[in-house]
C-alpha cells in the first residue's frame, strides 16, 4: 500500500483514491458514452499515433481500436484492470504525478476529469506538467530553449514518429464551476472545493437503467434517491472557473492551442512551449 | 501486459526518469503467456519505427525468448512477396488491405502483442525500484517516502 507522505496526499488518499476503489465497478456501468470533444480529438489523430490516457478509469476511450495505439493509465487497480480489457491498448496503474511513460515521446495524450481531484493549485499544475512532459517537443529547429529531456534523454527511437512540428498535443478536461443548468446548480462565486457525493446501490438499480441522459454524463447513476442499504461515498473536486485551466497550463510550461466548454467542463488542448 | 508495452514505459520516480539507465524496465520471476490475437500489419508497420530496438532485443534475450534479429525489420520485410499469385492477370496495384504479413511480420506479433507478462516484477536498472505485474497489469505506485 502506498504510504501517504504529505497532507495534500492523504487527504486525496482518502477523498479520491479510496472512493474510486470501493465504487469502481458501479462507476464503471455508468460510464460508456464518450465525450464528443474527446471522441473528435482522437479520431483526428493521423494513423498510427501513440498515445497516453492519464486517468482512464474503466476505459472508456480505449474502446476505439482503430487507428492510434494508447497506454493508459489509472490511480485505481480496480478501475485499471477493467479498462486492460479493452485490447489493443495496455494499461497500467499508476499515479498522475509520477507516470512511468516516458517524456518526450507520445504523439497525443488525454487527461480526462483527472485534474479537478488533486487538492492544491501546486499539484493541480505540477498534474499539468506531468501530461505536457510526455509530448514530444516541438521541434522548430532553431529552438534552443528546449529542456533536459530532448533527445539526448530519449534517444532517436521512440521519439521519432509522425512529421509535425509542433511536436505532441494534449487534451485536459477539468469539471466546470459554471454550470449553473445542471442538477447541481454551481456557478461562479460558489466555492470551488467541494465534496460531490456517489451513492453506491446495494439493491437492484432498476430506476437508473432507462434514465441514463445523453452526452455522458459526469454524475448520471449517483446520487439518485438513497435506499436503504445504500451506502453513500464523498469525492473530493476541484471546480474550474473560466480561464483557470488555461492559466494552469501556462505555468506549467505549455500553450494553450484551443479552449472551450462543453458540458459543464472547461477543457483545453495544450502543446509544450 | 504485452512485451509492446515495456518500449513505452520507465521507471515512475522522477528524478529516475531522465536517467538512460531507468529504460528499459526488466522484467525478473516472469510468468509469460501467450495470449493470441490476429496479425494487424498495418499496426505493425506504425509501430516499427517506434521500437527501440535494442533494448526490445535485450528484453526477449532476458526472458529466455528466441532472439531479435540485430537489426530492426523494415515495413518491406514485412510484407509477404505476392509472387505466389501468378493467376491474377490484370495490373491493378496490389492494396493494402490485400497484403499478407510475412514471417517477420508474425514472428514481431507473436514477440510484442501475444507475448504477455502475467506475473512478476520489472525492475529499473537506475535504482533498482521494482514494479510488480500482478493479473497483467503492471503497477506503478510508489511509496510516499519516493514520491
Ligand atoms: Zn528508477
Amino acid at each position: 500500500m502506498p504510504n501517504p507522505s504529505t497532507p495534500a496526499q492523504t487527504y486525496e488518499t482518502n477523498h479520491v483514491h479510496t472512493v474510486y476503489e470501493e465504487i469502481a465497478s458501479h462507476f464503471s456501468s455508468t460510464r460508456y458514452k464518450p465525450w464528443p470533444i474527446v471522441q473528435t480529438f482522437l479520431q483526428t489523430q493521423p494513423q498510427g499515433s501513440i498515445g497516453a490516457d492519464i486517468g482512464c478509469g474503466n476505459g472508456k476511450y480505449l474502446r476505439d481500436k482503430s487507428q492510434v495505439w494508447m497506454v493508459g493509465c489509472d490511480r485505481s487497480t480496480n478501475l485499471a484492470k477493467i479498462a486492460s480489457k479493452n485490447e489493443p491498448h495496455s494499461v497500467i496503474v499508476a499515479d498522475t504525478l509520477a507516470l512511468p511513460h516516458p517524456n518526450g515521446v507520445f504523439d497525443f495524450a488525454i487527461c480526462i476529469a483527472v485534474i479537478h481531484h488533486l487538492s492544491t493549485a501546486a499539484r493541480r499544475v505540477e498534474a499539468v506538467k506531468c501530461v505536457l512532459d510526455l509530448l514530444r517537443r516541438p521541434c522548430s529547429s532553431s529552438s534552443s530553449s528546449t529542456s533536459i529531456f530532448t533527445s539526448s534523454a530519449t534517444p532517436s527511437g521512440p521519439g521519432g514518429g509522425g512529421g509535425d512540428d509542433e511536436g505532441g498535443k494534449a487534451l485536459i478536461y477539468v469539471w466546470a464551476l459554471e454550470q449553473k443548468d445542471s442538477r447541481r446548480g454551481w456557478d461562479e462565486g460558489h466555492e470551488q472545493d467541494v465534496m460531490v457525493p456517489w451513492v453506491l446501490k446495494q439493491k437492484k438499480e432498476k430506476q437508473e437503467k432507462g434514465r441514463r441522459k445523453k452526452g455522458g454524463d459526469e454524475e448520471v447513476g449517483a446520487e439518485e434517491t438513497k435506499q436503504e442499504g445504500d451506502k453513500t461515498f464523498l469525492r473530493y473536486y476541484h471546480l474550474y472557473r473560466k480561464g483557470e485551466l488555461e492559466s494552469d497550463i501556462e505555468q506549467a510550461g505549455g500553450v494553450v492551442l484551443e479552449s472551450g466548454y462543453e458540458k459543464d467542463n472547461w477543457w483545453a488542448i495544450a502543446r509544450l512551449r | 501486459m504485452k512485451l509492446l508495452t515495456l518500449n513505452f514505459l520507465t521507471c515512475a520516480i522522477k528524478t529516475c526518469k531522465t536517467n538512460s539507465a531507468s529504460f528499459p524496465l526488466h522484467p525478473r520471476d516472469a510468468e509469460l503467456e501467450i495470449v493470441e490475437a490476429d496479425v494487424n500489419l498495418p499496426f505493425l508497420k506504425n509501430i516499427l519505427p517506434r521500437l527501440m530496438w535494442d533494448e526490445l532485443r535485450g528484453i526477449c534475450t532476458e526472458l529466455g525468448l528466441p532472439e531479435l534479429p540485430a537489426t530492426p525489420p523494415t515495413p518491406a520485410d514485412l510484407i509477404q512477396p505476392s509472387s505466389s499469385t501468378p493467376e491474377t492477370t490484370d495490373a491493378a496495384p496490389i492494396a493494402e488491405a490485400d497484403e499478407e504479413p510475412s514471417q517477420t511480420a508474425k514472428d514481431l506479433h507473436r514477440v510484442l502483442l501475444e507475448t504477455c507478462i502475467q506475473e512478476g516484477k520489472l525492475v529499473c536498472g537506475a535504482c533498482e525500484h521494482e514494479y510488480a505485474v500482478k493479473e497483467g497489469v503492471a503497477n506503478f505506485l510508489l511509496p510516499g517516502h519516493l514520491v
